[in-house]
């Protein structure tokens, strides 16, 4: 049902795809001293998608996404967010874009001084002005919905295992109902069954709450279990964009390797398997 | 931003229905919190509530939440609540609301301040125990591990021992020397200018030597010490235990008492005696600025004064004190770093315990040595 509204979102929206994007990424480069990080990269993301960002270690996915969201500066090349360009926004603009999104961070990045509880209250502390009851009963909410009880809301950062630091951060990402989540590698360090249950939730919190999400990832079950599109990053550019059967389709060598590899083999021998 | 929600109450004979219309969102959350709880309040308990919801333009979790607050508020009792009309697109996220927990949230116990103190008491007492306990174990570890380096002299980490008497000793010499200098500096002026309204400033001379050579030139070392080099001690001990070298280490079959501490602790019980030597003749020096430049005292007299006042006891009760007060130094600050667990706070306590109690214990141990060098006359 949500996924046909969706469906028809999507098809509706086509005919103005420019204003649809919610990220927009046009000739970004990026870099440190002498060395060139991103050179020249180009995609967007559309509204309601599961986008997802591939690239070597060191190729400078995380360097991407912490400019997107402003922690790192670009040299030249423009970035629309939301439909705002973030660097020609004043302040108070930033501020009002930043509740839009979310942003879970590789190392869950809680504030180790609060509680699970806390942490999670905290962007509804800094960005609205609710009454203390509400905030408690959302905050519950939020972590119900990512699958933890009542028992973990007093535990300590610390406390928690690397599955439920991720969940917490996810909660915490998703308190002010962004309409934009990003995840640098949400299923890293987790087993397998837990990346799955991980990849499962987004996918659910993704339809029911209509989110756009930009996923950083290296697992190769998360691009094709709930990727929508997936960008390739190699040598400072994206190399392609499109979906999974696009870049097993692609010719370029690193985007072969990556997605034609010995690791990948079980993904895409598997349809064949399937049909026979 | 959407139009502002609203929630109308019409009173019927058999229900009340409410109708709810606009933007059920985020953004009008707080309006909300307050209208769902006034509204509830006009719609009488006994009578079953309808909840129209065909009206409402956005919803968000908030939202939702907010129709969940109704519908759970009257679901004891009879006056029952309804929904009707929720639009398709949005019932999925009712649902998964819906399905939250129910149970509220546990009332926190609380204790009556008076347990509350006692407890706490206990629980410091207890912990104080564990604290001398643990710096007893790292001086037995600490033996342990002098004679395993002493047995086999090939396993004792020398270029580390080095490296750290670099940051402890040399590194901090002239910051050492300035302080002690202006120490001395004080200390020589105060006696001038008190000493001078009886006619005793000859006797400042001897003030200032034994004062310098017995106390105040180690002390002040022992705590900036304790300061600067315990404080770094303990940040790094900790940071290397919650990234889980420590542990790294002791899988590779190194204890980290001697790979770690050892090495650092021996550079402190060198460097401190050097320290305080320099620091020592640093204030005397100063000392002799003042008595020249404010006291009209030359410096052949001043010299000839000191070496009057002065006899070698005075100067090795110092000397003497030094190497223990860095082992005490060494052992907080390694003992607190080790007992750093995972979060960034947990690191910034523990330092701040590691300066606080290694400048305690050290001025406690002065208090010590000043009983002891009583008894036996120096």
């Amino acid at each position: 049902m949500v996924e046909k509204a969706i469906e028809s979102m999507a098809a509706s929206r086509d005919v103005n795809a420019s204003a649809d994007n919610v990220i927009e990424v046009r000739d970004l480069v990026v870099g440190f001293g002498d060395r060139t990080v991103l050179n020249r990269v180009t995609f967007d993301v559309k509204r309601g998608e599961v986008f997802g960002f591939v690239g070597g270690s060191g190729s400078g996915k995380s360097v991407l996404l912490r400019t997107i969201i402003g922690l790192i500066p670009r040299r030249s090349g423009s970035m629309k967010v939301l439909g705002t360009r973030l660097d020609a926004a004043t302040e108070e603009e930033r501020r009002a874009i930043e509740r839009r999104w979310g942003v879970l961070f590789q190392q869950g990045a809680l504030f180790s001084s609060l509680t699970v509880l806390q942490n999670v209250q905290f962007p509804m502390v800094e960005y609205l002005d609710l009454p203390q009851r509400l905030m408690d009963e959302m905050a519950a909410v939020k972590l119900d919905m990512v699958g933890l009880s009542r028992a973990d809301h007093d535990k300590m950062p610390s406390e928690l295992s690397g599955g439920m630091t991720k969940r917490v951060a996810l909660a915490r990402a998703l308190a002010l109902d962004p309409e934009l989540v990003f995840l640098d590698e949400p299923t890293s360090g987790l087993d397998p069954i837990a990346a799955g249950d991980f990849d499962a939730l987004i996918r659910t919190l993704q339809q029911t709450l209509g989110l756009t999400v930009f996923m950083i990832t290296h697992d190769l079950e998360s691009l094709h279990t709930i990727c929508d599109r997936v960008g390739a990053l190699a040598d400072g550019r994206v190399v392609n964009t499109g979906s999974i059967e696009s870049m097993l389709a692609s010719d370029n060598p690193w985007v072969q390797s990556y997605f034609r590899g010995r690791r990948a083999s079980a993904y895409h021998t598997r349809p064949a398997n399937s049909e026979a | 931003m959407g139009s502002p929600p609203s929630l109308a109450a019409r009173l019927g004979t058999d229900q009340t229905v409410l109708t709810a219309e606009g933007s059920w969102t985020i953004d009008h959350a707080h309006d909300l919190d307050g209208l769902i709880d006034q509204t509830l309040r006009q719609a009488p308990a006994e009578r079953p509530v309808v909840v129209a919801l065909d009206r409402i333009t956005n919803l968000d979790t908030y939202g939702a939440w907010m129709i969940e607050r109704v519908v759970r508020a009257r679901e004891t009792g009879i006056g029952k609540a309804r929904l009707q009309g929720l639009p398709d697109r949005y019932r999925s996220l009712y649902e998964e609301i819906r399905s939250t927990e129910h149970a509220p949230p546990p009332a926190a116990s609380s204790p009556t301040p008076l347990s509350d103190h006692l407890a706490n008491l206990g629980r410091g007492t207890v912990a104080f125990g564990h604290e001398l306990a643990a710096y007893a174990s790292m001086l037995g570890a600490l033996v342990l591990a002098i004679g395993r380096a002493i047995a086999n002299p090939q396993s004792f980490r020398g270029t580390s021992t080095l490296h750290h008497l670099d940051r402890v000793g040399w590194r901090a010499v002239p910051i050492m020397v300035l302080i002690t200098f202006l120490i001395g500096c004080i200390i020589a002026q105060q006696g001038f200018f008190h000493f001078r309204k009886f006619g005793a400033d000859a006797y400042v001379v001897d003030m200032v030597g034994i004062l310098v050579l017995r106390e105040i030139g180690v002390l002040i070392v022992a705590i900036m010490i304790a300061g600067r080099s315990g404080s770094a001690y303990t940040a790094e001990l900790g940071s290397m235990k919650m990234r889980e070298e420590v542990d790294a280490l002791r899988t590779m079959g190194r204890d980290p008492i001697d790979v770690l501490i050892l090495p650092r602790i021996i550079a402190l019980v060198i460097a401190l005696p050097i320290l305080t030597f320099l620091g020592s003749m640093a204030a005397l020096y100063g000392g002799g600025v003042v008595a020249w430049l404010y006291g009209g005292m030359s410096p052949e007299i001043y010299l000839q004064r000191l070496r009057e006042a002065l006899s070698v006891t005075h100067f090795e009760v110092g000397m003497i004190k030094a190497p223990f007060m860095a082992l005490v130094i060494g052992i907080v600050s390694c003992v607190r770093g080790l007992a750093v667990k995972g979060s960034a706070e947990s690191l910034g306590a523990e330092t701040t315990a590691s300066v606080v109690k290694s400048i305690f214990l050290v001025i406690v141990l002065d208090g010590l040595f000043a009983i002891f060098f009583a008894a036996v006359d120096m």
